[in-house]
């Protein structure tokens, strides 16, 4: 899987979590850009993403992730293990 | 995954959107994280037609909720609460502890959560839904830990078990069995450690639909969605084989071929008629060929006398389940039907959509695990052997028979040699009363719920009047039939709360009775008018003219009053004992 490839499921997560169809996604984009983005609904999306990648993310990785950018590449380093 | 549970998003959308049926309010109380457990029991209510609203209180404010009495969690006047004390906060705890004081912290620990109850108690109507412990792998000392009083796996067990004791004594607490969750998905796919260490949340996001579908599963409970009967297919799902084709020495049962599940299948579904489930057939077979295995085989652990009502002909199988639900006068939604062939199966949710039709696998020996693994038989209470009333419907079908016999229905109800009996409500009836306050939905005035605490406390409350009343005839004792609660208003008037009867004595002059001994109750107190209510539901409408019938006055609204110096006494054939 490559970084587009990811991209593009992940960006399909956060729209149906964050229940806006036009959300764009991009490596800098942070918790404030996105309306709803709380440490709860984090968690509903970091549990979406893993099920969907058939992956999970290290303790450090759910806390330290500051943007998107982050949260792919330690993504990425999880998939296929 | 299983199918028929939600995705946690799922439960999540549900939970924001509002539903038609009845409100409940739900508190969750926990120490550990709860807000995904709150939207998830949210959602799984609302799934079962209810429509709720939770509240949830933050991380670990069960005491400072419990302990003031106008704290948020009492002001919202939640119907249920919800107690989750965490297995993963509990170690912690433990492990905080001198180690000299480890061996008594099942004890001490119970004692806190015995005071939790009686604080909800004292300052709400609130039921307690009581979630047990899951367990954990310590092995401080290998195995050995076990059997190691001051180690946690130990206590941990202990306390389950305390609990449990606990709970069988106070009857407004209800438990919530996460420990079987946990054994069934396993602890790996249970618990989700990072999310514990990140959020505090001791169980894994995808688990909670499975915690939220039984909560959601006992509150429907106590609401009267009980599973009350389940009609049973013969050919390869009581037996392996075909009786007509194979005969009695070629189906497997008992030792023969697969025939071991077939006996286990039926030795819970004994069971559960000792838990006062009726058990009927529903064949496509020659009643003579069908019944013979129950007669002759011995290695058949189900006999005739288990089966209430035993329907094998070659009509098709929807009008036999009618009739089997006509006979036993119960709602079709309280009926769980069991056939291995999907074609039936379809045929019959096709023609019955409320009936519960279990999408039993392929292989049998698969199906006690699966049944179990559905859980249809959530129950809030247990009244003992008494539960089993297969007999009282054998007896019914032999009284149907006897009517049939009579030129008129009064010479039959004479020849029953009918005796009623009314009494206040007292202590060994109150798990009986509470019973039949939560099953009875067809003659049931209010629909009032109430469980064994309430009739407990109401019994001894001087501002109601209480009866229950019992019925025997010749052919048997149909025990308690029916019960009725007046709510004093003022110095001359009382209300009646609650007046539900068993369907099972329809038609033999027992309504005729209740009155006039009501009214008699009534007058003996010195009051003199009666206030009484008829609610409808989608299922009372049996019930919808019985206060004009019984000569009480319309008021409009579906209210009626009775002066009961103007009552005119009913005739009947029934005597009092």
């Amino acid at each position: 899987m490559d970084r587009a490839q990811a991209y593009e499921k992940v960006t399909e997560i956060f729209r149906d979590i964050f229940e806006d169809d036009e959300i764009v996604l991009s490596d800098e984009t942070t918790a404030k850009d996105i309306e709803g983005w709380d440490s709860l609904t984090h968690l509903s999306l970091i549990n979406e993403i893993e099920m969907a990648f058939d992956i999970r993310f290290k303790l450090a990785e759910v806390q330290k992730s500051k943007n998107v950018g982050e949260l792919i590449t330690a993504l990425l380093s999880h998939v296929g293990e | 995954m299983d199918n028929s549970i939600c995705s946690f998003r799922d439960l999540q959308k549900l939970s924001r959107k509002e539903v038609a049926g009845p409100g409940v309010k739900i508190a969750v109380l926990g120490n550990c994280s709860t807000q995904f457990l709150s939207q998830a029991i949210n959602g799984a209510v609302k799934n079962r037609g209810f429509n709720a609203s939770v509240f949830d209180a933050d991380y670990n404010q069960i005491e400072a909720q419990l302990l003031d009495r106008e704290s948020e969690l009492f002001a919202f006047e939640p119907d249920f609460i919800v107690l989750w004390l965490s297995t993963e906060k509990l170690y912690e705890e433990f492990l905080d502890e001198d180690a000299g004081k480890r061996p008594s912290f099942a004890e001490r620990y119970m004692a806190k959560i015995l005071r939790y109850w009686e604080l909800a108690g004292k300052n709400s109507k609130a039921k307690i839904l009581q979630f047990n412990f899951t367990e954990t792998e310590d092995k401080c000392l290998g195995n050995y830990s076990v059997k190691v009083t001051s180690s946690f796996s130990y206590q941990i067990r202990k306390l389950n078990f305390i609990l449990e004791e606990s709970m069988a004594e106070n009857a407004n607490v209800f438990p919530v069995d996460i420990l079987s969750l946990q054994i069934r998905l396993g602890r790996d796919k249970f618990g989700d450690a990072p999310l514990y260490y990140n959020a505090k949340m001791t169980v894994s996001i995808n688990s909670l639909p499975y915690i939220a579908k039984e909560v959601a599963g006992i509150i429907a409970a106590t609401k009267g969605s009980i599973k009350k009967c389940v009609i049973m297919d013969l050919d390869n799902t009581l037996w392996g084989g075909v009786i007509g084709d194979d005969g009695l020495g070629g189906i497997e049962i008992g030792e023969l071929g697969q025939g071991h599940c077939f006996s286990n299948l039926q030795r819970w579904l004994k069971q559960l008629k000792q838990c006062g489930i009726i058990l009927a057939v529903c064949s496509k077979n020659n009643e003579e060929t069908a019944k013979e295995p129950f007669e002759k085989h011995e290695d058949m652990i189900l006999k005739l006398e288990d089966i209430s009502v035993f329907v094998a002909n070659w009509e098709d199988k929807a009008s036999n389940i009618k009739l089997i639900q006509k006979t036993l006068n119960i709602g079709m939604d309280s009926i769980v039907f069991l056939d291995d062939n999907p074609f039936e199966r379809n045929l019959v949710r096709e023609m019955i959509p409320e009936i519960t039709v279990p999408e039993l696998p392929e292989d049998p020996a698969l199906y006690l695990d699966f049944l179990q693994k559905e859980n249809l038989f959530e129950n809030i209470a247990f009244c003992g052997e008494s539960a089993d009333r297969t007999k009282q419907y054998r007896a019914e079908f032999e009284r149907k028979k006897a009517e049939l016999s009579y030129e008129s229905i009064d010479e039959y109800l004479k020849s029953l040699k009918m005796v009623g009996r009314a009494r206040e409500f007292e202590e060994v009836r109150f798990q009986r009363i509470a019973e039949l306050t939560q099953r009875s939905n067809q003659f049931n005035l209010r629909t009032v719920r109430y469980t064994k605490g309430d009739i407990e406390r109401i019994s001894k409350d001087d501002s109601y009047i209480t009866l229950y009343y019992t019925l025997k005839d010749k052919f048997g004792d149909h025990g308690l039939v029916s019960v009725v609660i007046l709510k004093k208003i003022d110095e001359t008037s009382v209300f009646v709360d609650t007046w539900l009867m068993s369907c099972r004595v329809l038609k033999r002059g027992m309504e005729e009775f209740i009155v006039n001994t009501l009214v008699d109750r009534v007058k003996e107190k010195g009051f003199k008018l009666i206030e009484a209510q008829y609610i409808p539901t989608p299922k009372n409408k049996m019930v919808e003219h019985i206060y004009d019938r019984m000569g009480f006055t319309p008021v409009g609204e579906g209210n009626y009053r009775l002066n009961v110096e103007d009552y005119i006494y009913k005739p009947n054939f029934i005597e009092t004992e």
